[in-house]
């Protein structure tokens, strides 16, 4: 997004310097840089502008390459410890299977997202699968709400589905992401929504280029045991003995918040290695689009001062041929 | 590019073009029968968008029901924070289950345990390794892979005696003092963590 604007502004300011017409750069500059000295008789052409533009322009590019830089040290630290989680929901899904097709009264979408922008589309992709997801499961007589975590996710649901926002969370980064956050984030979220069915929304990270957007369903204790009745996937959770707790339906409660809140890690480290992914690429981007900028200002920095020097000499010499002769 | 066939029609049909969309080497080959119902409620309502991947896409499928009896059981051993044992193929694993201590052999019946902190021993040939677990759940399959997932597992003698018993004593202070049921419930899951401790180091 950044290098867009960047790009509109360059051809913008650039267009009056840069000429579609080269044979004549004498004229063009001539008559659009500086009109203004012109008027006051000054002969020779400033090339103040270009120069401020390229002063900001290197100015920008000093900064996204930093925040890349940044942005890539953080990727390693929290790429490790997404890699290690990895291993955290496999079993539930070994155990319960994936059902996103499960038709349910009450869907819950938690969409994750980050705070800070100039992430690349990341966050807009999560956005648009949340509407999708909320589109696919609305219908009479069933609803659908959102939980949104992070600020840029916020900023764009609340534009059409206000109404249908439940519970926002923002500012989770402030500290380095640990499940006893977490826990307690699932625990605010388990008590205050009604649910029958939690579809986590987030970016997968596959590498520092590709982020796949992902889905996971979470059942409902009571969904949970209509499914493992109606057969398919979950038939076989009838045959699993159940050891501890008094009843089965309390051991399925406590399963399924210990899912939620094992999902709900790995999703958010996910994504926020998916955000830094998206930083490095994006700021990367920019700083090379900076660059190509940096280099058509430098020619026509250039040009200009020659046209300048020339303009000077012709002067001089028109001047004194006209007194010889 | 067969394959894409149907999806490729459907794509063309619908009002916005997805252009041509290359077939990544990461793309698994076989769909559940669960995603794919998901993946074409999707492209009914939303044709222009790729459904989102699920979480089977990126698990490997898991071992189905031997006949006869294996001779090893499969454990994963989970945290939050990394994965101690996977697919490490054992004799027997003891958890630490709210009911008691369980024993799990390969061909043992599919269980669902709920579990309390607690020593989970690993058997493998004559060597014992011993972890002190904080709590969670373990899942026994029918084709003798059994997933615990616990929230922190160390090694037994990781444990400081010392500071054990200094925690059992302030918990046990703490409960004694406590006035709210929150305070009460609290000093509570301190005093049995530590105990179960204070039980590890000495049992």
């Amino acid at each position: 997004m950044a290098m867009a604007a960047l790009r509109r502004d360059g051809r913008r300011i650039a267009a009056p310097l840069i000429t579609p017409h080269p044979i004549n750069p004498l004229r063009s500059s001539l008559a659009s840089s500086d009109r203004e000295h012109t008027l006051l008789g000054v002969r020779s052409i400033s090339t103040q502008v270009v120069r401020n533009r390229m002063k900001s322009v290197r100015n920008i590019q000093k900064i996204t390459k930093a925040m890349k830089m940044v942005a890539a040290s953080k990727l390693r630290a929290i790429q490790t410890k997404a890699e290690n989680s990895c291993g955290l929901w496999q079993p539930f899904t070994a155990l319960l299977g994936d059902t996103p097709s499960v038709d349910v009264k009450k869907n819950v979408i938690v969409t994750i997202s980050s705070d800070k922008g100039l992430c690349g589309g990341i966050n807009s992709t999560s956005v648009k699968i949340s509407r999708g997801l909320h589109k696919l499961n609305a219908g009479p007589e069933k609803e659908c709400k959102y939980v949104i975590l992070g600020e840029k996710a916020k900023a764009q649901l609340v534009r059409d589905s206000k109404k249908d926002i439940e519970l926002a969370f923002t500012e989770l980064q402030k500290n380095p992401l640990n499940y006893t956050q977490v826990a307690v984030l699932a625990d605010d979220i388990l008590k205050n929504v009604e649910y029958d069915a939690l579809r986590i929304v987030f970016n997968k990270f596959q590498s520092v280029v590709a982020f796949v957007p992902t889905t996971s369903t979470v059942l409902s204790p009571e969904v949970v045991e209509r499914e493992a009745e109606a057969g398919g996937k979950l038939g076989e959770l009838d045959s699993y003995e159940i050891e501890g707790g008094e009843t089965k339906s309390e051991v399925l409660q406590n399963l399924t918040e210990f899912q939620f809140s094992c999902v709900m890690f790995n999703a958010m480290l996910e994504n926020a290695c998916s955000e830094q992914g998206a930083r490095m690429s994006a700021m990367d981007s920019s700083s090379r689009n900076a660059g190509d900028m940096l280099d058509r200002l430098t020619l026509t920095y250039n040009r200009t001062r020659q046209a300048s020097i020339t303009t000077e000499l012709i002067e001089i010499i028109s001047g004194a041929s006209a007194l010889e002769g | 590019m067969l394959r894409q066939g149907p999806r490729f029609l459907l794509s063309r049909v619908s009002a916005a073009s997805m252009g041509w969309r290359r077939q990544f080497a990461t793309d698994l080959p076989a769909e559940t029968a669960g995603d794919s119902k998901f993946v074409e409620a999707w492209k009914k309502v939303i044709p222009n968008i790729d459904p989102p991947k699920t979480p089977s896409a990126y698990m490997a499928p898991r071992p189905p029901t031997p006949s006869t009896i294996p001779s090893k059981l499969t454990v994963n051993l989970v945290l939050p924070y990394s994965s101690i044992l996977s697919g490490k193929e054992v004799d027997m694993v003891i958890v630490p289950a709210t009911t008691g201590h369980m024993g799990v052999l390969p061909g043992h019946v599919a269980t669902i345990a709920e579990l309390k902190p607690g020593i989970l021993s690993v058997h493998e040939g004559n060597d014992v390794s011993k972890y002190f677990l904080s709590g969670g759940f373990a899942f026994v399959h029918a084709n003798s892979v059994a997933d615990i997932i616990a929230i922190e597992a160390t090694p037994v003698d990781q444990i400081d005696p010392n500071l054990v018993q200094k925690g059992l004593a302030e918990f046990q202070q703490k409960l004694n003092s406590a006035s709210t049921d929150v305070e009460k419930a609290e000093a509570q899951i301190g005093v049995d963590v530590h105990s179960a401790l204070n039980a590890a180091l000495t049992g």
